[in-house]
């Protein structure tokens, strides 16, 4: 017994060392070598694969788009079109032939499941586009065959061909001018796979690796990724541009908000993606609040097809009748701009002279009058049942527009659903009015005006207001066939006092998509529009931040 | 010494049997199809469901299908997740090691802290600090661990900034997987920030452990404290007294030796209760154990997990509560007798 006794007494004086070391080793010290080159991002979800191509999910492509591929051509910062793996490109007068001039400095990541032997060229490209266009491609049905934003944007109608003139030259053969299609291939989707990896996955049948383990050209290539739990991600260290300045990169995926809060003020993350409590972090010197105004609106819609809104009248009252600003500030917390019309003022084509109705129940009830329901009316409004950037409540937005109503007059009833019936049974336009919104995938303003209320989107998927007015549709056409700037803006001002006047749905705001980041960390990492890149973030040293700190504080004293 | 293991042994048999049983009935009371319950297969088609059958045996009577049941599981084969689709025993072997390092720690920290503070209580007796440990330990029982958990991040995460709230490790360091144990497999590592991650871990573990430890802690001031005193009566106590023994001499080297035998008994019960308390925790800390996953498993009707899960800590829990009687056994000769065994 004394023996054991006497091994007991070595466990607890083990236990004590282990335990005091470890109080010990918590100072960060030691670790801020390696903490000091790496950034922990707290993102809001897992991706659904690593192929942009194949999703439209926010999620997905800022886990992917802009830190594991790249573009032909890509947005600068002023929003204009800018080289990346194109170094220039050149179109014909008639806008159906466009021809890439490819660099030829681009390596492809080298990873512990690929090792490429050439830079990207003509056939990676050719392959990327090829598998989208082509239906009897090998690798077209791979990961379930769909493209979404390639068909939402018609691009298999659109492009004829893609033709490899030389191995640094591509030329796209387009069957009608397009002048958004440069635009789509600045995407976050449109990006450059390599044939080469697609070419070693076939002998061994699993095609499908392609979109699960990734190979790109971007700044950032793969690690390791546990589903559910993180996706590490090294730095590409032959990156063609300059290489990126954090060596590693990991997103903790923790999809409870109030756990990236934690994660956050415990210091656990550097970044964290969507956070709550946003006074709470503005008030804290360490942290740091950032926003911008997303491409996107949150609007109410009218079925212009079902009485009483195929009423241009009452359309118009209604809107007149409903107070911006109130659900501005209940429902986004003030935290978005007011919408004066479906295109958001940062976008270049927007027109600064856009009228905008104010809110005026008065002249709404006169209005009312003339159209003949001087005694008001029943409607329903379906708000949508999930949270969206542009939308973070439709109840409550829903509830507030019953309100408003009731001062006019008219009697509202709230209908929700499960998210795919709802949208199935808005589909078969069963709905007078709904609450709904749309996010851009790249800043060209067609893809605002094309998507959400011309006449053929009435019959597919996205234009729920069944409004379809051809001479609108004939400016957008104009628009898309000229190339003039000048005369683009033109015609988007000639739509946009359209939709003022007939006012298919009421645009309501335009939200901000927000983000915390620990104050040592800098470097731009959000965009207007699409996903989140970490090329350019670094990380302040600590010491260097308590330097800082420390004659900051000097400073204030020598003012005091 | 041998009748003693082979009785444990037996024991350990026929309440694995009884378990094994219960968790089969489960898939009976579970909804939805009894074979998917047992294989998690949701999406089988029909010929795979028909090779489900035969494999479980579900044309047979209940004996039969109960030793195919048996069978599969002894074999390692749970099923897989009906959730993640992916094998059980694949997960369980991942996440029961974090548990297992967790929860060991935990009662490590708890019988350091608990049975040294029983026995001050109890030489102490009847005195201000027998009184100040019993109210603490009154306190710290009383509190739920929900509640605790969240205070202390708050206090030592948020407010002071001293520990990590989440995780097992911090996310920049790459620790191969080997044995799931996470500071085996960091001295395993050839990282070049092997003592970093080291001490990370460190830190990780001290705040979710500690939250945990608490309310067995207390447990183990009263069996101690008890314990202790009940010695410190006995007669042989009263005779080294008598003796001229010094106070040190008696407390360190007869009462404290036979108060811990009586407290080693009830460490493999206080064992179970520390697992439920740690299943909370692992919610609370985000650590990548087996008690979250089960309460995930729950939350999404994962059935075959929820079964097999219970089993397998269960398992855990008994084979712990085993060991400590062995433990008990060898310490205590009286014990190991035929005529006071249990």
């Amino acid at each position: 017994m004394a023996v054991l006794t006497m091994k007991f007494n070595c466990l607890l004086s083990l236990a004590l060392v282990s335990i005091v070391s470890s109080l010990v080793g918590c100072s960060e010290n030691e670790s801020l070598s390696l903490s000091e080159r790496s950034i922990i991002y707290c993102s809001e979800g897992s991706p659904e694969t690593f192929n942009p191509q194949l999703s439209t999910s926010g999620t997905t492509s800022d886990a992917t788009s802009r830190l594991l591929y790249n573009n032909l051509i890509t947005y600068k910062e002023d929003n204009t079109l800018g080289p990346a793996i194109a170094k220039s490109w050149h179109v014909t007068r008639d806008g159906k032939k466009i021809t890439f001039y490819l660099r030829n400095d681009i390596p492809f990541h080298q990873t512990s499941y690929f090792t490429p032997t050439r830079n990207l060229n003509a056939d990676d490209v050719l392959f990327s586009f090829n598998r989208i266009l082509d239906k009897t491609h090998e690798y077209h049905d791979v990961s379930g065959g769909s493209y979404p934003f390639f068909q939402s944007v018609k691009f298999p109608e659109l492009v004829e061909r893609v033709e490899k003139i030389n191995d640094y030259t591509v030329r796209f053969v387009l069957k009608r001018n397009n002048s958004s299609f440069l635009a789509n291939l600045a995407t976050d989707y449109a990006i450059i796979l390599s044939k080469e990896y697609a070419e070693q996955l076939i002998p061994t049948n699993s095609h499908h690796e392609i979109d699960i383990l990734p190979v790109g050209t971007g700044p950032f290539l793969l690690k390791d990724y546990r589903v559910g739990s993180l996706i590490r991600f090294y730095r590409h260290d032959s990156y063609w541009q300059e290489k990126a300045k954090i060596e590693q990169l990991v997103y903790d995926i923790s999809p409870s908000k109030t756990t990236r809060l934690t994660k956050l003020l415990a210091k656990e993350c550097d970044v964290s993606s969507y956070p709550i409590a946003h006074a709470k972090i503005a008030e804290r010197n360490d942290l740091q609040l950032e926003s911008v105004t997303s491409l996107n609106v949150g609007y109410f819609g009218f079925n212009t097809k079902k009485p009483p809104f195929d009423n241009k009248l009452v359309r118009q009252a209604v809107s007149l009748a409903i107070n911006k600003q109130a659900i501005i500030d209940t429902v986004y917390r003030s935290q978005a701009a007011r919408a004066k019309s479906i295109l958001p003022e940062t976008s270049w084509a927007y027109d600064k002279n856009t009228p905008e109705d104010i809110y005026d129940p008065i002249r709404a009830k006169s209005l009312l009058e003339i159209a003949g329901y001087a005694q008001g009316f029943d409607m329903d409004i379906w708000a949508m049942p999930v949270q969206r950037a542009y939308n973070p409540n439709a109840v409550t937005m829903a509830k507030l527009i019953q309100a408003d109503l009731k001062k006019i007059g008219v009697k509202v009833k709230i209908v929700s659903y499960e998210w795919s019936t709802f949208l199935r049974r808005l589909s078969l336009g069963e709905h007078q009015s709904f609450l709904l919104g749309w996010s851009a995938d790249h800043p060209d303003p067609d893809n605002f005006f094309t998507p959400m209320l011309s006449c053929s989107q009435s019959k597919t998927v996205n234009n729920r207001t069944f409004w379809c007015n051809k001479e609108y549709d004939q400016l957008l056409q104009d628009a898309l066939e000229t190339t003039s700037m000048k005369k683009r803006k033109q015609y988007y001002a000639k739509a946009m006092a359209i939709i003022d006047e007939e006012v298919p749905l009421l645009p309501i705001a335009h939200s901000k998509r927000f983000q915390a980041r620990d104050t040592n960390v800098q470097g731009k990492i959000l965009a207007n529009f699409g996903g989140i890149s970490f090329h350019h973030v670094s990380k302040v040293p600590l010491s260097a931040t308590n330097e800082s700190e420390s004659n900051d504080a000097s400073v204030q004293e020598v003012e005091q | 010494m041998l009748t003693f293991t082979l009785r444990r042994l037996t024991l350990f048999i026929f309440t694995m049997l009884v378990l094994t049983l219960l968790s089969f009935s489960l898939s009976f009371l579970f909804p939805g199809d009894t074979v998917i319950n047992h294989s998690g297969q949701i999406n089988a088609t029909a010929s795979e469901l028909q090779l489900l059958n035969d494999a479980y045996q579900m044309d047979e009577n209940i004996f039969s299908q109960y030793k195919a049941y048996l069978s599969h599981v002894l074999s390692g084969d749970f099923g897989q997740s009906m959730a993640s689709q992916s094998p059980i025993n694949h997960e369980l072997k991942a996440l029961l090691p974090a548990t297992m390092e967790l929860s060991l720690v935990a009662l490590l920290i708890a019988m350091l802290t608990g049975i040294p503070l029983g026995f001050i209580a109890a030489i102490k007796h009847n005195k201000t600090s027998d009184n100040a440990i019993l109210s603490l330990a009154m306190l710290g029982y009383s509190i739920p661990v929900f509640w605790l958990g969240l205070l202390a991040i708050l206090l030592f995460s948020i407010t002071l900034g001293w520990l990590p709230s989440a995780g097992q490790i911090s996310l920049l360091f790459e620790i191969e997987f080997v044995t799931g144990i996470q500071f085996i497999d960091i001295l395993l590592s050839d990282s070049p920030y092997k003592w970093q991650a080291f001490s990370n871990a460190s830190a990780h573990i001290i705040l979710p452990a500690c939250v945990i430890a608490l309310a067995p802690a207390t447990i183990f001031i009263r069996l101690s404290r008890a314990a202790m005193i009940e010695v410190l009566a006995a007669s042989y106590i009263r005779a080294a007294r008598a003796k001229g023994l010094s106070f040190n001499q008696i407390i360190f080297r007869h009462a404290i030796r036979n108060a811990l035998i009586k407290i080693i008994r009830h460490v493999g019960l206080q064992f179970a209760n520390l697992v439920t308390i740690a299943m909370v925790t692992e919610v609370i800390f985000s650590w990548p154990g087996i008690g979250r996953w089960l309460i995930e498993s729950i939350y999404q009707r994962d059935y075959t997990a929820i079964q097999s899960g219970l089993l397998v800590l269960s398992c855990f829990i008994f084979i712990v509560h085993i060991l400590t009687d062995f433990i008990y056994a060898a310490l205590n000769p009286l014990a190991r007798g035929n005529k006071y065994g249990s």
